[in-house]
């Protein structure tokens, strides 16, 4: 059979390597996955992205760490060290014969569909500061975690504006958190807990800002924050953050009404070096995406979640799901017991599916673990229940519709801080911008047509879509990849089309889904031929001739060949 | 349903090569509709290396003298920015490049050979492994997503219509003619075809009973963070194709491609695979300066080629009011004119600044049937692990 010598046929990618079972995220999920497939006897890789580089962490991937890094986390030693010691249970998954590769980013997923056949079968792409590489697996468990979700306002591109899932981490894993005194935005169980631990931490905690009337979170944690003179401002929101050079040096708060409008006169300038966003998290569903699992949209457990079945597998058989990445609510930031026997169950199911641990025993193991198990994730609507510690809390399933929250949190800001503020800050565009669909500022451009279009107008051609406003705006297209506008972008518009957000389609995930540099992304395992074979396009002889001269084609030389004239 | 409102002109497909051709109809008084399955420049015409440089074409001078025009015909961005510098590592790199610079200078076009010194001064991030290169002193590239949405929203201000997330079914024949394009929004109404469907445009020539061999593959780019902006964006070489985006993000393609199969009208997946690392390794070589930048996106697309790679832009003899249009993987810079002269075969009979006789249809009346197969311009077999999409469990 004739090869085409320019195409993929003859270099199709090999891993360097192929487990039977990859756990991606060694958190409470990740960790109680990889154990337990271990435990049945498959092989089991786990990895880890922590500790991050800090040169990653400065621009807010995977976490929104506001620049709130100690100089510490330079010291990758050191944080490896910190990262190892403050999760135990990464000892018990390296005794359970689990290979734990720690500083490991994924950054693609790669899977065979209608119009990739060249796979030898699934793949990952790994990659450290130095490096990259490519992994085959048979099962694949996601446990991917969250990130928290941004709304901004004015100054918060001010180094000291983060996330609290950001903040937790840096506290928790790297105990590198750069922060005197922190002023908390979110009274849900996120921000609560955020400010215990920062509390604790010997992190001051200037105030809890909340725009909604009441506090929303554990009651218990509420109260014993207070007796600790921690204020609380329900019914407010911020006006602005305020600072010298960059750094956020106080923040200006101001009540507001029913409407979510400023109540005039009541602003009031708290200091603090650190606006804490605990707004709500967003389950990180990039690989599953990539994957081809099937997503589907849930308020109620922070958006676009995975598809599972009631073995935590993905509408992909062989990819599993675990964790915050499957959905989070507050019950499980009070309970990682949740987390962690969602990921006994991916992993033994996991392990069970390659016929590891047969018969009567593995049974009786899945039986052990599934009384036990809360699904709050079999897809969507009435089926879904709140588990564990949110239903002894008596949470309803309304008071989980995070993304009404959010629209709050949205309103309130766009009334207090206006419409020039960014939305996207890697790109600079404003929401004004983003709703006016205007090319970005670097061009320039001023011209009557385009000054009559507008959202409004794209609405008359088509349901709003966010990757189309993406490419016109350049909302999104920076190097954070989207983390820190992901969301608000979408509510906005939302918001300016009078629709809901679950009726925009999901903006798209590309790999790589970490910011990686040109020279640790090349590859130092290509096969000869992608090197002797290269073209710049398909190598067609009489693509580019000269239409004048007949007979004429012209061979793109690779580095195997000279460039050829077919009229020689 | 309610009754759908034909036009005299409709045309399938809302990429580049529709919409311009849209676009210059509406602009001269035509009624057009374009039928868009998704949303305006979604698949390739979106997703491209922006190059506007193709002097070798039938269309290559009307290219040249159209881009600089662009942004105010149509009234909105499109990003274009003359000039090319081509890249030369090795003694055939340079030659490749001396020679496209060569087929400029025949159409009248200036360049010049620039040694190591003189390209590292135009380009301060190519390195001591480049030899030399050319400095194009015409040629150019533009922004794909902002010029197809610039081409739908201007053919709009002529009066033209787009009815996107509108996939068409089928093609009503009446007395030798398509009379209505059928849709899932109905049946519209045409005195006039054109199929501009990119991949599909086969697909739809079939239900013609016309024979128009395409053959799709995938291909890969990616694009880095910015960086402060080079005297002139468009520059290539060592077997990629791309710019520097007035934003400032390196932008590059190129490398081996995948047949594949477009089994229907659906929208395809495009994901990418692994060659990212391989595309990671060619720019850090072409640009070592820019080594250190980090790799934000990357995307790709399907294209379509016929069996010698150049266009088929033909009105058919039956039914005689179709025009098939496929620009064969090579489209978004030569829009501008390719447009332009299918607009003039719709209104004139005839392109009328350029002979496309050697873009006729009738060059493949001998093509075998499987000339795919003979080509190795197939699917690669998938192998027996086929477990991405669902292997048993």
């Amino acid at each position: 059979m004739t090869v085409d010598k320019r195409s993929i046929a003859d270099k199709a990618p090999r891993p360097e390597r192929h487990v039977a079972v990859v756990v991606v995220g060694a958190g409470a999920a990740g960790v109680a996955a990889a154990i337990e497939a271990a435990r049945a006897g498959v092989e089991v890789l786990l990895i880890d992205e922590n500790p991050v580089d800090n040169d990653m962490m400065a621009m807010d991937v995977p976490l929104y760490f506001g620049q709130r890094m100690q100089p510490s986390v330079r010291n990758r030693a050191l944080m490896m060290e910190r990262v190892v010691e403050t999760n135990p249970a990464l000892a018990e998954a390296h005794e359970a014969g689990v290979d734990v590769q720690l500083g490991t980013y994924v950054w693609g997923a790669f899977v065979n569909g209608p119009t990739v056949r060249e796979l030898p079968g699934p793949m990952l792409g790994l990659a450290d500061d130095r490096r990259s590489w490519l992994v085959g697996y048979d099962r694949l468990i996601v446990a991917a975690g969250a990130r928290d979700v941004a709304i901004g306002f004015p100054g918060w591109e001010r180094a000291g504006a983060m996330g609290a899932n950001g903040a937790v981490s840096l506290l928790t894993r790297y105990r590198a958190l750069g922060s005197q005194r922190m002023v908390i935005v979110g009274s849900g169980d996120l921000g609560l807990r955020t400010a215990a631990l920062a509390l604790e931490s010997g992190v001051a905690v200037a105030g809890i800002v909340e725009v909604t009337n009441a506090v929303r979170g554990d009651e218990e944690i509420a109260r014993s924050l207070a007796s600790r003179g921690v204020p609380f401002y329900t019914a407010h929101t911020i006006r602005e953050a305020r600072g010298r050079v960059g750094e956020i040096e106080s923040v200006v708060l101001v009540q507001i009404d029913g409407n979510l409008k400023p109540v005039p006169g009541s602003e009031r300038e708290i200091a603090c070096d650190t606006v804490c966003l605990a707004l709500g998290l967003a389950p990180n569903v990039e690989i599953l995406h990539l994957v081809g699992a099937h997503l589907v949209f849930d308020s109620g457990l922070g958006g676009w979640i995975p598809e599972l079945n009631d073995q935590m597998q993905t509408s992909v058989p062989t990819v599993f799901a675990a964790g915050d990445c499957t959905g989070v609510h507050d019950g499980m930031l009070a309970d990682p017991e949740i987390a962690r026997t969602q990921g006994r169950l991916a992993g033994h199911v996991a392990a069970e599916s390659l016929g590891a641990a047969p018969g009567q025993e593995a049974g009786q193991r899945r039986a052990d673990i599934t009384p036990h198990i809360p699904l709050p994730h079999r897809g969507r609507g009435p089926q879904f229940e709140l588990s564990g510690a949110a239903t002894r809390r008596g949470l309803s399933r309304s008071e989980g519709a995070v993304y009404t929250y959010w629209q709050q949190w949205l309103q309130s800001l766009i009334h207090a801080g206006g419409w020039e503020v960014n939305i996207c800050q890697c790109e600079e565009v404003t929401r004004r911008e983003l709703v006016d669909v205007k090319p970005p500022r670097y061009l320039k451009w001023e011209s009557p047509q385009m000054e009559a279009r507008s959202l409004d107008t794209m609405l008359h051609d088509g349901p709003v879509n966010q990757d189309q406003i993406k490419r016109l705006t350049r909302a999104g297209m920076g190097p954070c990849q989207s983390r820190r506008c992901r969301e608000q972008v979408g509510l906005l518009l939302a918001l300016a089309a009078g629709t809901s957000i679950d009726r925009i389609p999901l903006p798209s995930f590309r790999p790589p889904i970490r910011p990686l540099p040109l020279n640790v992304l090349w590859p130092t395992d290509e096969p000869p031929a992608m090197r002797e074979d290269w073209v710049s396009w398909f190598g067609i002889p009489t693509q580019f001739s000269p239409h004048w001269e007949a007979g004429m084609a012209i061979a793109e030389p690779t580095a195997q060949t000279r460039l050829i004239l077919s009229d020689e | 349903m309610e009754q759908a409102k034909g036009a005299a002109v409709v045309i399938i497909g809302g990429g580049v090569t529709g919409l311009s051709a849209g676009w210059w109809l509406a602009r001269s008084g035509v009624d057009v509709l374009v039928l868009e399955k998704s949303i305006v420049g979604w698949e390739a015409s979106g997703r491209n290396g922006g190059g506007a440089t193709h002097v070798y074409s039938p269309f290559g001078l009307e290219e040249q003298r159209l881009w600089p025009q662009m942004d105010e015909l149509l009234g909105y961005p499109t990003e274009h920015q003359p000039y090319r510098i081509g890249v030369a590592l090795s003694e055939a790199q340079l030659a490749l490049a001396r020679r496209w610079a060569e087929i400029g200078e025949t159409r009248g076009f200036k360049w010049e050979l620039l040694d190591r010194q003189q390209l590292k001064e135009l380009v301060p991030i190519v390195g001591d492994n480049a030899i030399g290169g050319t400095y194009l002193h015409f040629g150019g590239h533009a922004n794909p997503q902002r010029t197809v949405q610039a081409y739908a929203w201007a053919l709009q201000d002529h009066g033209g219509r787009i009815l996107q997330h509108t996939t068409v079914t089928g093609l009503t024949m009446r007395g030798g003619r398509v009379t209505a394009v059928e849709t899932t929004q109905g049946a519209f109404g045409a005195d006039t075809v054109i199929i501009a469907a990119g991949p599909q445009t086969g697909l739809f020539a079939n239900m013609l009973g016309v024979s128009l061999p395409l053959a799709p593959a995938r291909v890969e780019m990616i694009a880095t963070e910015p960086l402060p902006l080079l005297r002139h964006g468009g520059v290539g070489g060592n077997g990629l194709y791309g710019r520097q985006t007035l934003r400032g993000n390196l932008v590059y393609g190129g490398g081996p491609h995948e047949w594949i199969n477009v089994p229907d009208m659906a929208t395809p997946d495009h994901p990418n695979t692994p060659l990212v690392r391989n595309l990671a390794r060619r720019l850090a070589e072409l640009l070592p300066g820019a080594a250190h930048l980090r790799v934000i996106r990357a995307w790709g697309g399907i294209v379509e080629n016929t069996p010698d790679g150049l266009p088929v832009i033909d009105r058919l003899s039956s039914p005689d009011n179709v025009i098939l249009a496929t620009m064969s993987s090579v489209g978004f810079g030569l829009s501008p004119a390719a447009g332009k002269g299918i607009s003039e075969l719709v209104m004139h009979g005839r392109c009328l600044f350029a002979d496309l006789s050697a873009l006729a249809l009738s060059r493949f009346a001998d093509t075998p049937p499987d000339w795919r197969e003979r080509a190795g311009w197939i699917p690669t077999n998938a192998p027996v692990a086929e477990t991405a999409a669902g292997g048993s469990l």
